[in-house]
């Protein structure tokens, strides 16, 4: 075996590849936006009393979470238009990303929530507060903080399902790792540095959010 | 007006099928001091619970100054309140509870100041002067920037006591505050509440510290089964015992 590793292509090409792993963060940071406000909102309507939040909730997670998010993306992308619903495909993408993210985020912030003591909520109604004052002073706060340790994980999983925009043609990371694998034929020299454009950017985001972590933890 | 800051009529109150207050019968005049005595689950918690609507009940009537907490009742129909309205009335008076329940991630200061911002509506500088000023009350002024987790079971009861009081309630309610306490840490909570108790508080308070009860109390009120089995002042209570329930159950309390 005489192969010899050669990255001047990929090198050449490597602006590509930059804009490619810009563009996965950007599907990332917009669909995860979206996708803790709906994870929210389930997590909530998961733990509600009144059966018409509660199974709606259910289902849209029990749905998503046993699809394969592959599957999930080339029908939003091929099917929904035969349904009439036209998006481009990064829009596409981005919708399926957030709607997937979604369910996941909501069980984690289902166990955030449910990890608050119920004696905090009831001194919280005790000094008069209302409802909402308990939430977002006091359930909000520390559900952020018991869920932080396993967001990461979450977080960059999903981070990750980014590369599945390639299916699709989203000129992402993956999707143009692949053009130039093409282009250049150097197959293990092109998924070298795309692997460790990913492994660098996920380290990044874990120390990120280690340090986040550190800076909302408790003093005891 | 009556002139009685609290007054407790017929109250009823279900766990589902489980009846735990029979008909409770109760009034209370400014300053009064009261100490609820009796048995595990004859429903002391239940009682405080339910004058501060953190419980539902099906039957009867509270009133704090006059003013009927929870329910309208009028016109023949019984409808709970709105949230705001009830919210309003928890004010009114002022809870501490065996696990102390404090808010883990504000300090001391600032579990004080919570309730004085967002229901108060102070300025937080004003919360903080108030917040201040109870906590150096029950001595912990150079603690208030401490967390929850950074003081001792004693320590942050007193700062509950605090924010609960800071919200100068007409009424405070304890349920066993010093329950949860090891034996060295109980005495100074106890301290707070008589100096409280000096200052004319009203406060109706669940104990098992008999010796405390005695001491502080103006009346004492001994539940049995969810009904009211006797009560009195202390002196009569403790040392001539009107019913065998009582007699049995200070048989089977210390005093120390
Ligand atoms: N959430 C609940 N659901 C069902 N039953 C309950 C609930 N809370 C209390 N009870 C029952 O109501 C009764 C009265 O309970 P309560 O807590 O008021 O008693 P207590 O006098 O405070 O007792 P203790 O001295 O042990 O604190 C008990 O029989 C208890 O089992
Ligand atoms: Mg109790």
């Amino acid at each position: 075996m005489g192969y010899t590793l050669n990255f001047s292509a990929v090198w050449r090409s490597f602006d590509q590849l930059l804009w490619g792993l810009a563009l996965s963060l950007g599907l990332a940071f917009v669909a995860i936006a979206i996708g803790c406000v709906l994870g929210l909102i389930t997590a909530f309507g998961l733990l509600s009393k009144q059966g018409a939040l509660r199974h709606p909730a259910r289902i849209y997670v029990t749905i998503i979470r046993n699809t394969p998010i592959l599957v999930l993306v080339l029908f939003t992308f091929f099917a929904l238009p035969q349904l009439g619903i036209r998006l481009g495909k990064i829009e596409s993408f981005v919708a399926t990303l957030a709607l997937y993210s979604g369910a996941y985020l909501a069980e984690v912030f289902r166990g955030g929530l449910l990890a608050v003591p119920n004696g905090l909520k009831e001194a919280g109604l005790a000094i008069g507060l209302t409802q909402a004052q308990i939430r977002n002073s006091i359930v909000m706060p520390l559900m952020l903080r018991n869920v932080l340790p396993s967001l990461s994980s979450t977080l960059i999983s999903l981070f990750k399902d980014t590369s599945l925009a390639a299916a699709i043609a989203v000129p992402e990371l993956t999707f143009e790792a692949r053009k130039i694998n093409v282009e250049s034929f150097r197959v293990i020299e092109t998924w070298i540095v795309a692997s460790c454009l990913y492994v660098a950017t996920c380290s990044v985001l874990a120390a990120l959010l280690r340090q986040l972590e550190q800076r909302m933890s408790i003093p005891r | 007006m009556t002139g009685n800051l609290l007054e407790i009529r017929d109250l009823h109150k279900r766990y589902g099928e489980v009846e735990v207050l029979k008909g409770v019968d109760c009034t209370m005049a400014q300053g009064d001091v009261i100490s609820i005595i009796g048995s595990s689950g004859s429903g002391k918690t239940t009682m405080l619970r339910c004058i501060n609507m953190l419980e539902e009940f099906q039957g009867g009537s509270i009133r704090i100054d006059g003013e009927e907490i929870g329910y309208d009742t009028a016109g023949g129909t019984r409808r709970r309140k709105k949230e705001k309205e009830i919210a309003r009335q928890r004010a009114m008076t002022g809870m501490a509870f065996q696990q102390f329940n404090l808010f883990p991630h504000m300090s001391a200061a600032e579990n004080v100041m919570l309730g004085l911002v967002k229901v108060k509506k102070m300025a937080r500088d004003e919360a903080r002067i108030v917040a201040e000023k109870w906590l150096d009350r029950v001595g912990l002024a150079e603690r208030r920037d401490r967390f929850p987790g950074q003081l001792s079971g004693g320590q942050q009861q007193r700062v509950a006591i605090a924010r609960a009081i800071a919200m100068n309630p007409k009424l405070m309610l304890f349920d066993e505050v010093t329950s949860a306490l090891d034996p060295e840490l109980v005495n100074e909570v106890l301290q707070v509440i008589k100096d409280l108790a000096r200052d004319g508080m009203s406060m109706l308070l669940v104990t098992h510290e008999m010796r405390f009860a005695y001491e502080v109390s103006s009346r004492v009120i001994f539940m049995n089964q969810g009904r009211i089995g006797e009560e009195g002042n202390p002196r009569e209570m403790f040392l001539k015992p009107q019913t065998e329930r009582l007699a049995e159950f200070l048989k089977t309390s210390t005093f120390n």
